[in-house]
């Protein structure tokens, strides 16, 4: 229901153009509305209750202007208070201390917790090029610390060792003095889950934070969480000051009310968002970018943020060269494509951003699936480059012993094939009409809010 | 006057004489009380009359125990219609009259859990990431040895790191053997020797956890169908069951859960999770309005024994219990 929401308001407030205000009557129903989805989308009631009251007080008496119709006019409003409600602007992490400087975290059972972690350690890592420890004071989660071993290994930041014997205190101080021993800028901090109500466990985790002196503790919540989300965070808060909040699994269909509902109760920003299981998978959390996707404007923004990062550009650059000239895009040059795109989170993270690509139905969306990428990249890494600049050559033993190679079918390796030849048509064509500047051009046109649906 | 409260129209009205209803709810809550039970504990207070708040309050209570606005908006006609009619006269009588009518709507959940018969009879545990699929097992693999029954494990979770370990982990508690292959393996295949395997011992029930997966990952989602498929190969007529845990605290993305899951791998009943907490999963009121599958047990706690049946009335009860 959110993502249609401002299709819904604009639909509600068609009847009052030509009048010159907002008034209390003409928007009540509007009101509604946005009361509706808000509590549809698991927004706490009490947090409903006060932004529709904001909403309202800002709506009235505003002039229509001849710009936008009374409908968008009221998005805008409601809009611009998602955004002031979730926090103006992203609030990065504050590492400004003594190294190393402790980070942390704290949350319900399964929240996230623990792949945050991973996932925190690399940004840092790799953005931000810090030297991160990790440390593990879980003693209750069968394999917890095996768990954050495991990911620690995978995002390569030094895994403090602890057991399941000894005591979350006692782990936690000398965890200090060896991510200071091994010079490390960071100290990642991964806790057991924990219910708000379950004494022994907050006082646990209120004493950890006390000899930690974390300069920053974040709160991880299920983005698919709903009115309780309110409560536990309120009680967390109170118990452990808390410093910022991780949306995580806001990559499936749950509408966040969460989001909403925790910073306003808590006051506290929202960091990050957890977009996924792996451990790239964590964005920083833009306010305005998610009002936007909140009303259906998509988050073009991100994307396009993400893959000026990602998109190696060199590589880029020589292959809009070399089809400016006119060269072949062989199939190297499409194994590169795929890397690409793959580093961009796929297509389907790609797609999700785009303004109305989360309404495209499931069945066309499953079309372009992930795993997809990975399987042709693997069957082009089984040619030989000559197979590659020429991919005419391949003939039916070649496709077989590829086939066996990659752990795929013949059928694959010819689909893959037809693809390439696909891709390399609609490439000609790009070319040919200056469509690469116009491609480019679109997606500009896209960041505009000005594009409100219809 | 009664006036039949219009979830649309009343719900979030302040008269701004009654004090807040947030606040007088938050100021009241006790330590394991649900929402709803703080919410409606006033009705209990004397026999007042019904008036117009006090069914708002109704209402806001329904909602922020995540019943929805569908399922709060039947529940609160089908009162307000007998408050109008008086059958209802006061307070204490709408709050029985709750408590009845929420235990009718779960009560055609209420369904035993049974593998007797199937040699061995194969259960996917599936769901959303966290939610306590993993868990669950290591319990039901208790409650079920307790019956009896020889239990297998299969560690279908080969994503997410050290889930084949914490799989073995309730393996050992249990004294229960695990089939596992490493991190990475094909899970479809770990579930198919798993059932081969229980097949060649004698076993009566293996129990496969899955990795967790968000409902709109369709690559994940059709990971799914195959294990169902490979294991279909084995048995026709398995799994035998398919089993959808859901999260206490989930609010409405439930239904889209519920849903999704079913029309992918055909889920033939529920377990709620983590009930211990303030969360008390109102969304299966929603549910039980929309779908037709039992919820066969409920988890409240970390440990073996935190397991019971689902029993509508008992789950109703400790919903609007105030102690
Ligand atoms: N889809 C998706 N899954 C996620 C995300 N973040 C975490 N997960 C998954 O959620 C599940 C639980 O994550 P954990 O990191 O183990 O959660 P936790 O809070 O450490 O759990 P406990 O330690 O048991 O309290 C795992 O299956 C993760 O892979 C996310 O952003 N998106
Ligand atoms: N309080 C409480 N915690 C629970 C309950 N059931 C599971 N948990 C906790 O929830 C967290 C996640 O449980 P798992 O069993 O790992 O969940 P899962 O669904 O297998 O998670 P993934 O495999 O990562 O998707 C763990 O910390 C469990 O101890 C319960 O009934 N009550
Ligand atoms: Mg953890
Ligand atoms: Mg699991």
């Amino acid at each position: 229901m959110f993502e249609h929401l401002s299709e819904r308001l604009i639909r509600t407030l068609r009847g009052i153009s030509g009048k010159a205000r907002l008034s209390e009557e003409n928007v009540s129903a509007a009101l509604r509305d946005v009361r509706m989805a808000l509590l549809e989308a698991d927004v706490a009631l009490s947090v409903v209750k006060d932004f529709t009251e904001q909403v309202k007080i800002r709506a009235l008496g505003q002039v229509v202007s001849s710009a936008l119709n009374p409908g968008e006019a009221f998005i805008k409003i409601v809009h611009d208070q998602l955004v002031s409600v979730m926090g103006e602007a992203n609030d990065a992490l504050n590492l400004s201390t003594t190294p190393p400087a402790v980070i942390l975290m704290a949350g319900l059972q399964g929240a996230g917790k623990t792949t945050t972690v991973a996932k925190l350690a690399r940004l840092l890592k790799e953005r931000h090029q810090k030297k991160v420890a990790v440390v593990s004071v879980d003693v209750y989660r069968p394999a917890a610390i095996e768990q954050l071993e495991v990911l620690a290994d995978e995002v390569g930041a030094i895994f403090l060792p602890s057991n399941a014997q000894e005591e979350p205190l006692v782990i936690a101080r000398r965890a200090v003095l060896e991510a200071r021993r091994q010079f490390a800028d960071v100290l990642l901090v991964d806790t057991a889950g924990r219910l708000a109500i379950d004494e022994k466990m907050m006082d646990e985790i209120k004493l950890l934070h006390g000899v930690l002196e974390p300069i920053e503790t974040l709160f991880v919540v299920d983005a698919m969480t709903g009115q309780d989300a309110a409560i536990t965070a309120k009680a967390f808060n109170d118990a452990l000051d808390l410093t910022g909040v991780i949306l995580a699994k806001a990559d499936g269909d749950a509408r966040g009310g969460a989001a909403l509902s925790v910073r306003s109760i808590t006051g506290k920003p929202i960091k990050f968002i957890g977009m996924g299981e792996k451990t790239d998978a964590l964005e920083p959390f833009h306010p305005d970018r998610l009002a936007s996707r909140i009303l259906g404007m998509g988050d073009v923004l991100t994307l396009i943020e993400e893959a000026e990062r990602k998109v190696d550009k060199k590589k880029a650059q020589k292959l809009a060269r070399k089809i400016q000239q006119g060269k072949k895009f062989d199939l190297a040059d499409f194994r590169d494509q795929l890397q690409q795109m793959d580093n961009m989170g796929g297509i389907g993270n790609m797609l999700e951003k785009m303004p109305g690509m989360s309404q495209l139905p499931a069945a066309a969306q499953s079309q372009v699936n992930e795993g997809m990428f990975e399987q042709m990249g693997t069957i082009i890494d089984s040619m030989t480059p000559n197979e590659r600049r020429f991919p005419d050559v391949i003939n039916g033993s070649r496709k077989q012993r590829i086939a066996k190679g990659s752990g795929t079918q013949i059928p694959d390796v010819n689909r893959l094939l037809k693809q390439h030849k696909q891709m390399q048509k609609m490439m000609k064509k790009v070319t040919k009409k200056g469509g690469m500047r116009k491609m480019m051009r679109g997606m500009q046109g896209m960041r505009q809010p000005a594009g409100f649906p219809r | 006057m009664i006036r039949v409260s219009d979830v649309d129209k009343d719900l979030l009205e302040d008269d701004g004489e009654r004090p807040r209803f947030w606040g007088r709810l938050r100021a009241g809550l006790g330590r394991t009380r649900s929402q709803l039970a703080a919410g409606v504990g006033n009705l209990l207070l004397g026999d007042k009359e019904i008036d117009d708040g006090v069914l708002e309050d109704l209402e806001a209570s329904l909602l922020q125990t995540d019943v929805g606005i569908d399922a709060t908006r039947e529940i609160m006609q089908a009162l307000t219609s007998r408050v109008k009619r008086k059958e209802l006269n006061d307070t204490m009588a709408l709050h029985t009259a709750l408590a009845t009518l929420l235990k009718e709507m779960l009560r055609p959940l209420e369904k035993t859990f049974s593998v007797a018969g199937k040699k061995p009879a194969v259960v996917f545990f599936v769901g959303v990431n966290g939610v306590g699929k993993t868990t669950t097992i290591g319990k039901l693999a208790k409650y079920l040895q307790d019956t009896g029954a020889r239990v297998l494990l299969a560690a279908g979770d080969t994503f997410r790191a050290a889930a084949v370990e914490q799989l073995q982990r309730w393996g050992e508690r249990n004294e229960v053997s695990v089939i596992a292959q490493p991190q990475g393996a094909d899970s479809a295949s770990v579930v198919y020797d798993a059932v081969e395997s229980a097949k060649a011992r004698n076993f009566d029930v293996v129990l496969a956890d899955t990795a967790g997966r968000l409902q709109t990952n369709t690559n994940l989602m059709d990971e799914l169908k195959k294990i169902k498929r490979v294991v279909n190969r084995l048995d026709p007529a398995a799994p035998h069951e398919v089993l959808l845990v859901l999260d206490a605290g989930v609010g409405q993305n439930a239904l889209s859960q519920v849903e999704q899951f079913d029309e992918a791998v055909g889920v033939t009943g529920l377990i709620i999770t983590k009930l211990d907490g303030t969360a008390k999963a109102g969304v299966i009121f929603a549910i039980a309005r929309r779908f037709c599958q039992p919820v066969y047990f409920i988890g409240v706690g970390e440990h073996l024994e935190d397991l019971s049946p689902f029993n509508a009335d008992s789950f109703v009860d400790a919903l609007l219990a105030i102690d």
